[in-house]
This record gives C-alpha cells, structure tokens and sequence, in this order.
C-alpha cells in the first residue's frame, strides 16, 4: 500500500502537469492546477515515505511494461523513503512559492510549460528514488534531466541562459553515458535489468567493483556536482526560475547522491581507496567551492557555487563511512554516514530556503546583483531574517541544523584519527582541517552575502524601492526556516530515524547500528543542552539591556563617518571589496580576470575597475577539450552532403557490410 | 564535581576583565609609564552599562542583537572549558568542535552587526576579520586534533586532565609545537599585537575594535566583556597545556591556574610590548605558518 501510494502521488503531480500544459491559455487555472496537484501528490506521499522510515515496508509494484529488458519495477525501502521525505516537502514549498513568483512572467510568457515542466521534474525525481529496474531507473534520469533542462532555459531570450542550458544538457548526458556503462556491466553479472540482482555479494568475486565505483562516481557525481564534474551547476541554478533552483539544488542534485549510496548496496566492502578517494573529491569540492562562492557577485550563482560546497561535505561523510566500512570501525560507519545522510536533509532545507529568499530579492528589487543591493532588511523584514536563519545555518553555526550534521562528519574524521592506523591519517586529518576551513570561509561567504545584500544602506535606486513579496512566497520560507532550527534542536531524534538508513546502506544489521548511534545521540542530546543554554543567555542578555536602558536616553544618529561631510551609500563596503582579500590570497586557484582603468592625472576623467571570477574548470579544461573535439568532428563534415541518393548509398553499403560480417 | 565546574565558571565570568588589566599593565612597566589600574575594565563596563546607548539610523535589530548573543555564545563556550583536572560543567566527545563554531558564532555576530551600520570601516574591519579567522580556524583545529591523538580522547575534559609533567617528557617537541601554534591563533583570534592593535581606534590598520566603532552604552560593555571572556578561553587553552600541574586538589589547580593565567597576559603583554603590528598581508603568512608547525607537531604525535 505504501508505495502504491506515493505512485498514484506521482501519477497525480504528472498528471497535474499535463492538464496545466493543456491549460496554458487560462494562466490561473494553469497555475491553480500544476500547484494544486503537487502540493496534494506531496502530502499524499509523504505519509507512506515517512511511515516506511518509521519501521513499515514498501511493497513491490509491479507494473506490465514493454519495452526489452525493462519492467516498470518499483519499491520503497528506507533509503528511498530518506529521500523522497526531502523530495516530497521542497517540492510542495517550492510549489506554493511558484504561484506568486511565476505571476510576474504571465504577462509575456505562457505558464503552462514551465508547470507542466516543473510537475514532471518532481514526479520523475519520485520515480527516480523509487525504481528498481535499470532500464526504469534512466527513463526516469532522463525524463528529469530534460525536465529541468527546460525549467533552466525558460528565459532562453536571455543569451546566458541558452549558453547555461546547453552546458546542463551535454554535461547531463555525458554523466548519463557512464550510468549506461554502470547498469550495463552490473546487468552483465545476474542477465536482468533488475536491481534485485545487482548484489554483488551473490557472486563472490566483485570482479569489476572498482571500475563500477569509479563510473558511478563519475556519472552520479556529474549530477550531484562534484569538483571536477560541477561546471554545469554555477550556471544552470541561477538561469533557472527561483523555486526550480530550490528544488535543483536543494534535492535533484541530491538524486546523484541516492545513486551513488544505492550503487554502494551493490559492491559489497569497499577497498580504503574508495574512502579516500570520496574525501579527496569531497574536500577539493568543499574548499573550491566555497572560494569561486566567495568570488561571485550574482547572489543565486554564489548559492549555487555553495551547493558545491555542501555536496563536498556530503561526500566527505560517505568517505569516512566508507573508509570506516573497510577499517570495519562501527563509529566512524554510522558517523560518516549519518552526518553524509542528515546534511543531505538539511542542505534540502537551507539550500531550499536560500534559493527561495535569493527569489524574493530578485522579485522585489529586480536584480541579483549582490553590490547593487543593500539595506533590504528594513523593506523586506520576512525574506530577511529568513535567509539570516539559512545563512547561519549553512555556514554549519550552532544551534541550527548545518551544526548537526556537520559535527557528525567531524565525529567521524575525529573518531577515525583517534583510532585508525598510522597510514590513513593524511586523509582523516585533512577531513577535520578541511571541515574546519570551508567551514570558516562559509561563514566569511554568507557573512558577505547577507551583510551586503539586506544590511547597510541601499547601493542602487531598485534596492532602495523594493518591496517584500506576498504570503505565498513567505509562507515556505518561514517554514524553510523553522525546519533549520527544529532539525538544529531535534539531533538525536533525526540521528534515530537515520538508523535504518545506515542499516540498509552499509548492510549492517540494525541493532548494531542503533546500538553505534547511542554515543553521537548523547552528544547531540549535549549541543542540545548547550543550544537551549545559548538561547536563554540571549534572552536573559536583551531583558538585562532593556532593563539598564530603562530610564536613559536611547537616541539616534547616523553611522560614524569619521568627521567626513558627505558620505553616501555608493561609499559603503561591497561584496566584491569584502571578499578581495581572500580572493587575493587564494588567486593561485580563483585566477580572477581583473581590468583596471587607473586615474590618470591631476583631474582624472575616468577610472573603472571590474573583476570577474570564471570556474577554473570551465576555462582551462573544458573548453580546450570540447574545441578540440569540435575541430575532429568537423573535419568529418565531408561525410554529410544533404543528397538523399548518397544517404540511400550509405544505407546499402552498411547493409552489405553487415551482410558480409553474418556471412562467416 | 558539578559544584567545582560551576565554580571554575564564576571563576572565569568574574575574573576575565582583568586579562586585558595585567597586559595593559606589563606594557605600562615596559614603556616606563605607570598604566591604568589592573582593574580598569571593570570600572569602564561599569561606567558603560550605566550609560545610555546611541544607534545609527541605518542599523536594524541585527545591530541590537549581536552583541547581546554573542556574549551569550561566549559564555557558553566557557562551560566547555576544563580547569585543571577539574572538569567542564558540558563535557562530551567532540566538544572541541562545539567550542570552536561556538567562537565562530561570536565573531558571525560581531561581523554582520558591523555590516549594520553600512559603514566602510567598519565593512573593512569585517573583512579581515572573516579573513584571519578563516584561516585560523583549521589551525586551531588541527593543534586540538594533534591532542586529541596525543590523549587519545576527543573530549576537552578528557585531553586536559591526561596532559602531565610526564607528557612534556615524553612528547615536549610536540606539545610545544602545539603551544606555539595556538598562541598564533590567540594572538590573532584575541585581535593582539602582532595582527591587531587594540591600541588604535580609528586608523585603516585595526581589525576587532574599528567592527565595533558604532556600539555605545551597555551594549559596547558587553562587546568589551565578551572580548575579555574569549581571551579568557583561549588563555586557559594555553595554560592547561602549558603549566600541566596536576595535583589532584581541586584547590591547588585553580591556584596555579589562576598563576598560568597571570602569566599568559604577562606574556602577550611582552608580546606586545616588543613587537611592531605585521603588515596585513603578513598576517594570513603567520598563520598559515603556525598551521605548518600543527602540522609537524601532528606528525610527531602520530609517529
């Protein structure tokens, strides 16, 4: 009953979203209709989601299906339903919070298609997690990289959108070609496309479970966004409507992770190397992530540059579990994958409500560009102090959630220099200096991102007249934002709902995992104590003041300008000037482009000064392949002349071709 | 037990403003002035909390807020923190991380209540301090990693009460490796001399008191408390490392405790005495030097 639910709530979200594509002429019944269905789908799957997490099953489904070697195939376990709880509730918010952000485009663009994409996005990512058939699993993959292709270039007029969604599409596909590769040799093994027989643990010999490793790596990590595979990310999030990049960001890169852990189930124990290597990927993600974040001046591209960041986190928790799985050390396991599993939920709801608040910013003052903004908190009170909440809660700061789970991977790197051997220390000690770096530039990045955009005063006429958004928009965001801090306060529970998820991922049995996850419940039961501390000190702090100013004289100034008689808002601080030093220091990798017009003489005319930060990646690497690869295809341009009589002389000869090969 | 951390807690609340007292008074002596009194902090946060306060009119409830939990974040970290063998009134496996983004909450705060005022000074000072922390952050990590190991225990009140006398014998070039990498970090994390001045108030060189220009009244007496209770945690970092005596009396602990900490502020008072500010951009240079020494010591702890 349980996953036959949350199909019917994916077959509702699709269906919604075909009507409103039939809709597209009446944009409010469209609107009505697309949102309506998702919000219903969610709620209806995410009853069974969360009982399957609680201890019930999810049957088998199914389905007759004709196509070769495929079987509509699906099932919900604990994994599954761990993603489809932060699947199905951003979904539902970014739903309510489309219906007002898509208005402003109804007056020149139809809303059926961005809906109709929209459904099909979250109903392909349902059956993404749900699948248990190979050829399922990549219909779906597919039909949720085109979905969201779409979605990014729905303001395809724009030149840099067209020039983003081309990118997201080849890089798509070229993580898609791995995954083929991947459930093609793990097929191989068992002669069905069914995940059932993928285990490897059935043949003894795991003949090819490192090249799998490292084409699931490859290929989901292209979704997920791992360092080097993420040049497609910093370019499609921004492009894409604001609730999209949401839920792009806040959970469809996440489906790269739920493959890379259900490939896991397949493998058997891990050698150490893939341990090492997933913390590798994880620490160059998070650290140069965070830096080319630091770097941004468009603030959905700076978000968007952070879910890098936080998918390098992710990475560095499944790393250590891994490299726990092949020490067999049971803490460092449930650590590892626990804080892997949790920031993956968390991500969903920061991430979620960032993107969100950097849509109301752009709805309300036009722009996303960080340095034109300033002083919004004043004008836009509910957006403001939301993102404040993600902003704290992203750069990992107690008590909100990002502090959980990430004080779960350090428990596991921690835990893991204590007690492993000699020759794994390099890579556990670079995960807590490494936690402990993103972490402090995170912190200088959303310190950036929110000081300049909502405090100080307004830099540009639009940041001066911009207005908060309606409660449509609002309301996710507040929810976004209490789910931060009741995760932040409500870690040893979550930590408890976990447990069967490990359980399933490392094929531990579950006592042992529950018995594992006494100790970082007792921690987190302590944060918990120290949280509870903080607020009432805060508490008691302002009645104390309020106490001592009763009765003084409390009055009001401008800002200390130093005797200086004319200051203007144009002299304030930007982001760019905020994050140069960094930048400076780590301009070996950042490798800024900076064009100065210097002042010249005694009444200097013009000065300018402009940098831009391009992804390294992208410039150095991608580009040069590709151009070469462009000039090989090109120079078999030859081949094509447009004459059909040549194409049919093309068919005939590969026909006798074929002939003479079945000949012998 | 209980009764001893909630004591040694008072002990820090009450007795941290007198941190900064003693250094402004050994760089008195040294320069050949007499100084302010030893107990000067107090009579100036007495003096504030007495005031009324002024807000600049681009500030929000940001501006109003950070001080206040910042102190509170402080504080909280304080109960982390063990004296001797005695241990911390919050002590779990791990608390070393609760300690160190405990901090980095503080200085978040005092970063985005400098932000409020729309000042460029004060956007300046937010600046570097966002820098020197970030890269001093893995370096105080890496030093309580490198006696994590040493102890074999990820607690703070576990690592402290296992340093010994003994443990100097056996691993003193570690140890001090340690002790000179987190004094960098407290020289910068506590806004001293060589990376801050605390001297100077309105010169384009400062870092900490330039992000806090704006604050007045008791809200400034909280900034000032706050800075003293965080040169406090870090000075009983140092002390419980550097001056392991363990004589199993809670009393006599404090006591050379107590002693440890005079003798730190009487050391970054030389410190600063005879040492010139670094140039900005050397700053990042010694602190990714002092990471290198963690480093080392990491690895002569491992061998």
């Amino acid at each position: 009953m349980n996953t036959l639910l949350v199909v019917v709530g994916a077959g509702l979200i699709a269906s919604g979203g075909l009507l409103a594509l039939l809709a597209s002429r009446w944009p409010r019944w469209a609107t009505g209709i697309a949102s309506g269905t998702t919000v219903l789908g969610c709620g209806l799957g995410l009853v069974p989601a969360l009982r399957v997490l609680l201890g019930a099953t999810g049957e088998e489904v199914r389905l007759r299906w004709s196509v070769p070697n495929g079987d509509f195939l699906v099932a919900m376990d604990a994994l599954s339903a761990f993603f489809l709880v932060a699947i199905f509730s951003l979904c539902a918010l970014a739903a309510i919070y489309g219906v007002e952000y898509l208005q402003t485009y109804r007056k020149h663009k139809s809303l059926g298609p961005p809906w109709f994409f929209f459904n099909m996005l979250v109903a392909s990512m349902v059956l993404v997690v749900i699948a248990r058939n190979a050829v399922l699993f990549l219909v779906a993959w597919e039909i949720m990289s085109l979905a969201s292709f779409f979605l990014v270039t729905f303001e395809h007029e724009d030149e840099g959108v067209g020039r983003a969604g081309w990118t997201y599409l080849v890089a798509t596909h070229l993580g898609t070609a791995f995954l083929l590769a991947l459930f093609v040799l793990l097929g191989e093994g068992s002669g069905s496309m069914d995940f059932v027989g993928f285990g490897l643990a059935e043949h003894p010999v795991p003949r090819h479970a490192s090249l799998l490793f490292v084409l699931a790596v490859v290929g989901f990590g292209t979704k997920a966004g791992f360092v080097p595979f993420h040049v497609w990310l910093p370019e499609a999030h921004p492009a894409a409507p604001s609730h999209v990049s949401a839920v792009m960001s806040g959970v469809m890169i996440k489906t790269g992770i739920y493959g890379l852990l259900r490939t896991l189930t397949f493998l058997g124990t891990p050698p150490a190397w893939w341990g090492w290597l997933l913390i590798a990927i994880g620490l160059v993600s998070g650290i140069l992530g965070v830096l080319f974040a630091l770097a941004q001046h468009d603030l959905k591209r700076l978000l968007a540059y952070h879910s890098v960041e936080n998918i390098g986190i992710i990475a560095l928790g499944v790393g250590v579990g891994l490299l726990g799985l092949s020490l067999q050390s049971a803490p460092m396991i449930v650590l590892g994958f626990g804080g892997g599993l949790l920031h993956v939920l968390n991500h969903a709801c920061f991430k979620g409500l960032l993107f969100l608040g950097a849509g109301a910013v752009l709805h309300g003052a036009g722009t996303r560009e960080i340095d034109h903004l300033g002083g919004l908190l004043r004008r836009m009170p509910w957006t403001g102090w939301t993102f404040l909440v993600g902003a704290a809660a992203i750069s990992g700061l107690p008590p909100l959630n990002g502090f959980v789970s990430e004080l779960l991977v350090y428990l596991g790197g921690l835990e893991g220099v204590r007690s492993a051997s000699t020759s794994h220390m390099p890579i556990l000690v670079s995960v807590v200096a490494g936690l402990a770096l993103i972490g402090g530039l995170a912190m200088a990045c959303f310190a950036k991102a929110f000081g300049i955009v909502f405090l100080g005063e307004p830099r540009s006429s639009k940041a001066a007249n911009s207005h908060e958004c309606g409660w449509c928009m609002r309301l996710p965001m507040v929810i976004l934002a209490m789910a931060c801090a009741a995760i932040g306060v409500l870690g040893p529970l979550m930590v408890r709902l976990l447990v069967p998820v490990i359980a399933l991922v490392t094929g531990m049995p579950d006592e042992g995992v529950r018995a594992t996850t006494a100790s970082p419940c007792t921690i987190l039961g302590a944060v918990v104590g120290a949280s509870v501390a903080l607020l009432l000190l805060t508490v008691g702090l302002v009645i104390l003041r309020k106490w001592l100013l009763s009765g003084q004289t409390v009055s009001r100034t401008v800002t200390w300008d130093c005797g200086y008689a004319q200051p203007t808002p144009r002299m304030q601080y930007t982001a760019s000037s905020f994050a140069q030093p960094l930048t400076r220091f780590f301009q070996a990798f950042l490798r800024p482009r900076i064009s100065l017009v210097r002042p010249v003489d005694t009444f200097p005319a013009s000065a300018s000064l402009a940098t831009h930060t391009d992804d390294v990646f992208r410039e150095k690497v991608y580009s040069p392949v590709f151009r070469g690869v462009a000039r090989v295809v090109s120079g078999l341009r030859w081949f094509q002349h447009g004459r059909v009589q040549i194409y049919v002389l093309y068919i005939a000869l590969t026909l006798l071709a074929l002939l003479l090969w079945k000949l012998d | 037990m209980r009764i001893a951390s909630l004591c040694q807690l008072l002990l820090a609340l009450v007795l941290a403003p007198l941190l900064p007292g003693v250094i402004n008074k050994v760089k008195a002596f040294v320069a050949g002035r007499t100084g302010p009194p030893i107990v000067q902090l107090y009579h100036d946060m007495f003096k504030l909390l007495g005031k009324g306060a002024v807000y600049s009119e681009t500030t929000t409830s940001v501006f109003r807020f950070a001080p206040l939990a910042g102190l509170a974040a402080v504080i909280v970290a304080l109960t982390l923190l063990p004296i001797g063998s005695v241990r911390a009134l919050l002590a779990f496996p791990g608390d070393l991380v609760l300690l160190a983004y405990l901090l980095g909450l503080m200085r978040f705060l005092t970063v985005i209540g400098a932000l409020d005022t729309g000042s460029s000074f004060e956007g300046m000072g937010a600046s570097r301090e966002v820098q020197f922390s970030a890269l001093a952050e893995p370096v105080l990590m890496l030093t309580m990693v490198a006696l994590a190991r040493q102890a074999d225990n990820l607690s703070l009140s576990g690592i402290y009460p296992a340093i010994t006398g003994n443990t100097w014998v056996q691993a003193g070039p570690a140890l001090a490796m340690i002790s000179a990498a987190l004094l960098a970090v407290s020289l910068a994390e506590n806004a001293r001399i060589p990376v801050d001045d605390p001297n100077t108030h309105l010169e384009l060189t400062m870092i900490h008191e330039v992000m806090v220009l704006d604050f007045s009244g008791p809200d400034l007496a909280f900034i000032h408390y706050a800075a003293a209770l965080k040169l406090w945690v870090f000075g009983s970092l140092l002390v419980g490392l550097c001056l392991p005596l363990r004589t199993g009396q809670a009393l006599a602990d404090v006591g050379a405790f107590l002693a440890g900490m005079f003798l730190f502020a009487t050391v970054i008072g030389i410190i600063e005495s005879t040492m010139a500010r670094l140039r900005l951009l050397r700053v990042p240079q010694m602190l990714v030097g002092a990471g290198a020494i963690a480093i080392v010591a990491l690895v002569l702890v491992l061998r």
